[in-house]
């Protein structure tokens, strides 16, 4: 190799590098917003921003509202900047693929009975991150409108506004796919969080409690899976309705009281399973009407008023080996015949024996009572309710069944707790 | 006066403690109490049964005793008489000579258990209701013995048969009219009307003060409005203790005229 040669190939290396280093530059450009400038605007930041920018918001109180995100850039907050929509209309609308927002305060959406203002809308976008992100006093907290694949992860929405029609949903997702919701905080919204036309939605590890209407609401959304959440005081509990494969395990629904109440509502289901969840005090722990080939299998349903409400337009429903423990009532229904299946569950109620001493109890259980026949027909006798009198008839019923459904019983009783 | 009413109040402790069957009725509890928590798994659930038992029972051997105290004790009841005592202060001797036995009893026997299984800490409240109200059955039933053994003096089989028909109406019938009465009336507004005939029954009462403890939930399902506001508030717990305690004092008011007036 001659001098040339290698004084040539330092200075290819050279350009090389310095061309190298350009790119990486660029990429890493940061462009900072901050109160005392010289960028003082997040939407100018954005609109200084070229593709995979980052644009970092330093702390203070911005007060805009309508930011466009129409690039794939991230946007991140230092110490929790505040962006103040001064109560009108929307904050912050992410129309581009892969934006990342993170770390922001936002607060004071416009609120109207005709347009859905929000705090985070992102349209039309594909594989976003919102993340980290507390969202206070809002109309609807994060919207998700035809998206696909995109996390929603760790944000609090919080919002004090009590009427069920002038409150929006803590995170609305409309005709997407594949999103991620996890680990957010949901309270005092109308729906925790909502799905309509959701396909494949994965939410878990979410805290969804104190809303207006329902923690979880479900409509029209197809395989999703929604797992480790707490869904606690909302005014209507949880509802799954219109939707088909969903699965629903490990949750915990408690403390939804109130006369249209459920810790789960289910209405026309088909295909779905309902396993390891725990529902404790609530009035109905789960409803069903209309839902077809539901598995409910190794739930804990403890202390509720109605353990299981089943209307007789539900069939063909398997609920095996779930803990029934100390529900006032264990099974309600509408109707003298019985379409579902009910199996080798535990009965606190049961008073059967076990003389062969294999764990199952000798004679099968009724868990509707005659009671429960009464008060479906006549709601006033509830004052009877716990009355010798009462329990007399109870007995009598099990024995004779005249009045509750005679083909509603349990055949294989646990005669122990199931762990 | 005091010292004299403590004195009657003793000597009816002493000859009851002779008699062990005061004894025998703790123990009663104290087994039941202790079974139930053992065996019957957790806390609310043995407090329900507790309490299930103690609605049925309580009201029985409360006027049982109360009854059988006035026959047993009559010459003794005489004797009294003969000397100067004021008859108010007899009347109230005997009344605690016997109630308050019977009253810790139930209540010590229950105790214990709960102490040392740890309920009472757990679940104080719930604990302290099941207790309390077991007392104040037990007062309400004494005195209502009380009055039957006093109106029933000198027919012995009439008295007894008369408690325990009235025992029965109380605990087991009268639930089974107020569902006939609801089941014939279907068609108009009852919650009131049901709340208010309720309230007529102390065993009812007593019961509908443990449903508030144990079974909210289930109440708050109810749809009636009525219901929802008279269980939702305070005011149903008041309103239920101010007819326990009418059913309390009235009785021993009619007891204590009865046994001032009587001639023996």
């Amino acid at each position: 190799m001659t001098c040339g040669e290698i004084m040539k190939l330092i200075l290819y290396i050279a350009a090389l590098l310095t061309g190298f280093l350009l790119i990486t530059e660029s990429a890493l450009a940061q462009i900072k917003v901050s109160p005392e400038g010289p960028i003082t605007s997040i939407q100018a930041g954005i609109d200084q921003a070229s593709a995979r920018d980052t644009v970092t918001v330093l702390a203070g109180t911005y007060h805009e509202n309508n930011i466009e995100i129409t690039r794939p850039i991230t946007l991140r907050g230092i110490e929790r900047p505040v962006i103040d929509g001064n109560g009108e209309g929307t904050i912050m609308v992410i129309r581009a693929d892969s934006v990342t927002v993170q770390g922001f305060g936002l607060k004071n959406t416009g609120r109207s009975y005709i347009r859905d203002y929000t705090a985070i809308l992102i349209d039309q976008a594909s594989d976003f991150v919102v993340e980290d992100n507390h969202l206070y006093n809002v109309f609807f907290g994060i919207y998700l409108a035809e998206t696909d694949r995109g996390v929603v992860r760790n944000n609090h929405i919080e919002s004090y506004d009590r009427r069920e029609a002038s409150s929006g949903n803590g995170i609305h997702l409309w005709n997407v796919r594949n999103p991620e919701i996890i680990g957010n905080r949901v309270t005092g919204m109308r729906d925790g969080i909502y799905l309509e036309f959701a396909e494949n939605a994965r939410i878990h590890s979410n805290v969804s409690n104190g809303n207006n209407r329902y923690g979880l609401h479900y409509m029209f959304s197809n395989g999703g899976t929604y797992y480790d959440n707490t869904f606690r005081e909302n005014g209507a509990g949880v509802a799954v309705m219109y939707s088909e494969d969903v699965d629903m395990k490990n949750n915990l629904f408690e403390h939804n009281w109130g006369s249209s109440s459920y810790g789960l509502l289910l209405k026309d289901m088909r295909q779905s399973t309902i396993e390891g969840n725990r529902f404790y005090k609530n009035t109905v722990a789960i409803y069903s009407e209309s839902s077809t080939n539901i598995q409910i299998k190794r739930n804990h349903i403890e202390q509720n008023g109605w353990a299981v409400n089943i209307k007789s337009s539900s069939a063909r429903n398997y609920f095996t080996e779930n803990n029934f423990i100390q529900n006032s009532f264990d099974v309600r229904t509408d109707s003298p015949r019985n379409n579902n299946v009910f199996e080798g569950n535990y009965w606190s109620n049961y008073e059967g024996y076990d003389l062969d001493r294999d764990g199952i109890g000798d004679v099968p259980y009724r868990p509707v009572s005659l009671f429960s026949v009464i008060i479906e027909k006549q709601p006033e006798s509830l004052i009877l309710m716990r009355s010798m009198f009462i329990r007399l008839l109870d007995t009598a019923e099990r024995i004779m069944p005249v009045l509750t459904p005679k083909t509603l019983y349990d055949e294989q009783p646990k005669m122990h707790r199931i762990p | 006066m005091n010292s004299l009413l403590l004195h009657i109040a003793k000597n009816e402790w002493k000859s009851l403690l002779r008699g062990k069957w005061v004894v025998g009725y703790a123990l009663i509890f104290l087994l039941l109490t202790d079974s139930l928590l053992r065996f019957g798994g957790g806390g609310p659930e043995a407090l329900l049964s507790l309490s299930n038992v103690m609605l049925l029972f309580i009201p029985l051997v409360g006027m049982i005793y109360g009854i059988l105290y006035i026959y047993q004790s009559r010459e003794f009841i005489e004797l009294l008489l003969t000397q100067p005592i004021d008859r108010k202060v007899l009347f109230w001797g005997l009344f605690a000579g016997i109630a308050t036995p019977l009253m810790l009893a139930f209540v010590i026997g229950s105790l214990l258990p709960l102490g040392w299984h740890g309920i009472l800490l757990l679940d104080a409240a719930a604990s302290s209701m099941v207790l309390g109200l077991g007392a104040v059955l037990t007062l309400i039933f004494v005195s209502l013995g009380f009055l039957f053994g006093l109106a029933f003096y000198d027919d012995r089989i009439k008295g007894f048969g008369f408690t325990i028909v009235v025992w029965l109406f109380l605990a087991i019938l009268y639930d089974g009219l107020v569902l006939m009465l609801v089941f014939m009336f279907g068609q108009y507004r009852l919650e009131r009307f049901v709340i208010a005939v309720s309230m007529l029954n102390p065993i009812d009462l007593a019961r509908i003060m443990v449903m508030l403890e144990f079974d909210i939930s289930a109440l708050m399902g109810y749809t009636g409005a009525v219901f929802n506001r008279f269980f939702g508030s305070n005011m149903g717990i008041i309103m239920a203790s101010g007819m326990l305690t009418l059913w309390l004092a009235i009785p021993t008011w009619i007891g204590l005229r009865v046994f001032k007036k009587k001639d023996f």
